[in-house]
């Protein structure tokens, strides 16, 4: 494998090297899925048997009493579509547009551009759902490894108990339950004044009326994220850091008497964490959905209920953006979870994992 | 089966979640001859507490809860039944074969599966939605399906490689018995109970994700059903009156309580299947 590439002359070998580094390896096949995922989305507009632009073109016919070429030259304006172009023209210019930002015009708020519809909305999603995982992963692994160290004790039984149960209730419910009871049955909160994601009159700075008036509003979608996932990375936590203690290097390390703290920090913890930022990847998918759900039930003004706004008012052309922008935002957030794993293990940098 | 109860006996909670599915399923298939549906308006008895003649209260319109609970499983328990028979077929014939015959075919395989992990399936799910009617059960069932089986598809596929190593499956390879013998003869039946609980699993992939549809009011299932309940409270605006508490609360303990019995059951079959997890068992 190696010997051919010695013989290469000096920048081809670095290009070489380039190609096997995994760092390189594992962005270039992010940005593949991108875009295998905007040509999905492509066809999936246009070729679809009831596409929407044919869809928006007959409504604007029966709606408005359109001339057909009218109603189809506005379609192709708001779809930023040139309608008349061969398939293939098209589709390069949908690609093009999206290396320009450009994910056309609200069907229905007429004359707003797609993006900056998303540009208001998204920072909100990242913001509940980015401090939900953080949070929910530190806790449970924290949790997770008391539990393993402690196993067998009334505390650990109560813990895991909660654990799977937490983690098999669908998180909506959850997400209902905390409105019923917070919210009307105890009425611990004002639901009402805790809708949106900012209080009317509050300017987003750094400072601290509105950091606090921030969480206040992603208190509850953050505790339902929270709530929901703590248990899987509790459980896992738990069962990756029990066989982590029977592994050899663990009992050396006692012999030599190394401290406690040392030993459950840099030979326990570290290798015991990492099959969970595999699940880690996986989990940012799953948040992304869920966050369609409950940022509706909580009326929280995220991306995940800007899809769900587009998809029952028909907003083909802002559907379309929200969900190659949550799709991306997953991308890269697996990505993200990938370079962290090949930082903590440096095995996977050097051999290039199996898969 | 003797066997399987006495092994069952040392895992409560997986015990506790098989008498659940049991109950469930008894509930669906059998209470609807026992207790009849109550479609009669009392308005006298809008939403009044549990009492004798109605154990879980009554509605909006003083119709006992109990019988909505009964008659509003059916829907959706033959979806998810369906969804995740239909992936997991599809996961362990591609799983099985992307395995067996490797190279390029492999590598296409699990390329695909690789693609659409990445994409998050809710939002994939709420999107297609909003382009095809769903209003067949069986045809929710078979998207669900269609979405789901990437996830099975790739512990299947491990799985598969590792039993390939065993002499038994060597020895048949090499008798050239066929593919077809292989997988269905020598390597399926070894991973049965594999099979199974990725399939429990499956079903409660299938009933989150299509409740979340319902509640999304994407798919319009015509008759009543707990997650419809749930759904109606909150497009009436029920769910903000006090009154209404346990309206909203049965139909989520039958979701949450189904989901529960399934997860501690498959979690039960894993840890007896594979004792080196035994240890883990609380």
């Amino acid at each position: 494998m190696a010997s051919p590439a010695r013989t290469l002359q000096p920048p081809f070998s670095f290009l070489l090297r380039l190609r096997k580094s995994y760092i390189v390896r594992r962005t270039l096949n992010a940005f593949f899925k991108v875009f295998l995922v905007t040509t999905l989305i492509f066809f999936l507009i246009r070729l679809m048997p009831a596409s929407p632009v044919d869809v928006y073109i007959n409504l604007l016919i029966s709606q408005y009493g359109m001339p057909y070429e009218e109603a189809r030259n506005m379609a192709a304006a708001l779809f930023s579509l040139d309608l008349d172009a061969p398939l293939h023209l098209q589709y390069i210019d949908f690609l093009l547009n999206l290396l320009k930002g450009d994910l056309g015009i609200s069907l229905v708020s007429r004359g707003t551009p797609v993006i900056q519809m998303i540009g208001r909305f998204l920072p909100w999603t990242l913001f509940s759902v980015g401090v939900a995982i953080l949070l929910s992963f530190s806790v449970g692994m924290l949790l997770g490894m008391f539990m393993a160290y402690r196993r067998g004790s009334l505390l650990d039984t109560l813990l895991t108990t909660f654990a799977s149960v937490m983690s098999s209730i669908p998180n909506y419910l959850v997400a209902i339950l905390l409105l019923v009871f917070v919210g009307v049955q105890w009425q611990w909160v004002s639901i009402h004044a805790m809708r949106g994601s900012l209080s009317p009159g509050v300017v987003p700075g750094f400072n601290w009326t509105f950091i606090s008036d921030a969480l206040y509003h992603a208190a509850l979608p953050i505790f339902t994220y929270f709530i929901t996932t703590v248990g899987q990375w509790m459980l896992s936590m738990k069962s990756s850091t029990m066989s982590t203690l029977e592994e050899d290097y663990v009992t050396v390390a006692r012999a030599r008497g190394l401290p406690d703290r040392r030993i459950a920090l840099m030979y326990v913890g570290r290798n015991a964490s990492l099959p969970l930022f595999t699940q880690l990847a996986l989990q940012i998918g799953f948040a992304a959905g869920a966050g369609l759900l409950i940022e509706t039930f909580f009326v929280y003004q995220g991306v995940g209920k800007l899809l769900i706004d587009s998809i029952n008012q028909r907003d083909y052309t802002v559907m379309q953006g929200c969900f190659l922008i949550i799709t991306v935002m997953v991308i890269f957030a697996n990505l993200f979870a990938d370079l962290l794993y090949g930082r903590l293990d440096p095995r996977i940098r050097i051999v290039g994992g199996g898969s | 089966m003797m066997s399987f109860f006495r092994t069952l006996r040392r895992h409560p909670s997986g015990l506790l979640g098989f008498l659940g599915i049991i109950f469930f399923l008894l509930m669906v298939l059998v209470g609807p001859y026992v207790i009849p549906l109550d479609t009669k308006v009392k308005v006298d008895r809008i939403y009044s507490p549990p009492s004798l003649q109605h154990p879980l209260g009554t509605d909006h319109q003083g119709r006992d809860i109990l019988s909505q609970i009964v008659h509003g499983g059916a829907d959706l328990l033959y979806v998810a039944f369906l969804a995740s028979l239909l992936s997991t077929m599809i996961a362990v014939v591609l799983g099985a074969l992307s395995a067996l015959i490797g190279g390029r075919v492999d590598s296409l395989l699990t390329g695909i599966v690789d693609v659409i992990l990445t994409i998050p399936q809710f939002p994939l799910l709420a999107v297609l939605a909003g382009f095809v009617q769903l209003d067949s059960s069986t045809g929710i069932a078979i998207l669900l399906a269609l979405l789901s089986w990437p996830h099975l598809m790739r512990p299947i596929r491990s799985q598969v490689l590792s039993l390939k190593e065993r002499d038994y499956v060597e020895a048949a390879i090499g008798l050239d018995l066929g593919t077809r013998h292989i997988i269905f003869a020598e390597i399926l039946p070894n991973m049965a109970s594999y099979i199974i609980i990725h399939f429990i699993l499956a079903m409660t992939g299938s009933m989150y994700a299509q409740i979340g549809l319902v509640f999304l009011g994407l798919v319009p299932f015509s008759s009543s059903n707990w997650a419809t309940m749930i759904q109606l409270a909150w497009v009436r605006g029920s769910i903000f009156f006090a009154d209404s508490v346990y309206y909203i609360l049965a139909p989520i303990a039958a979701i949450s309580l189904f989901q529960l019995s399934l997860v501690s059951f498959s979690r039960a079959l894993d840890e007896i299947v594979n004792p080196r997890l035994r240890a883990g068992d609380a």
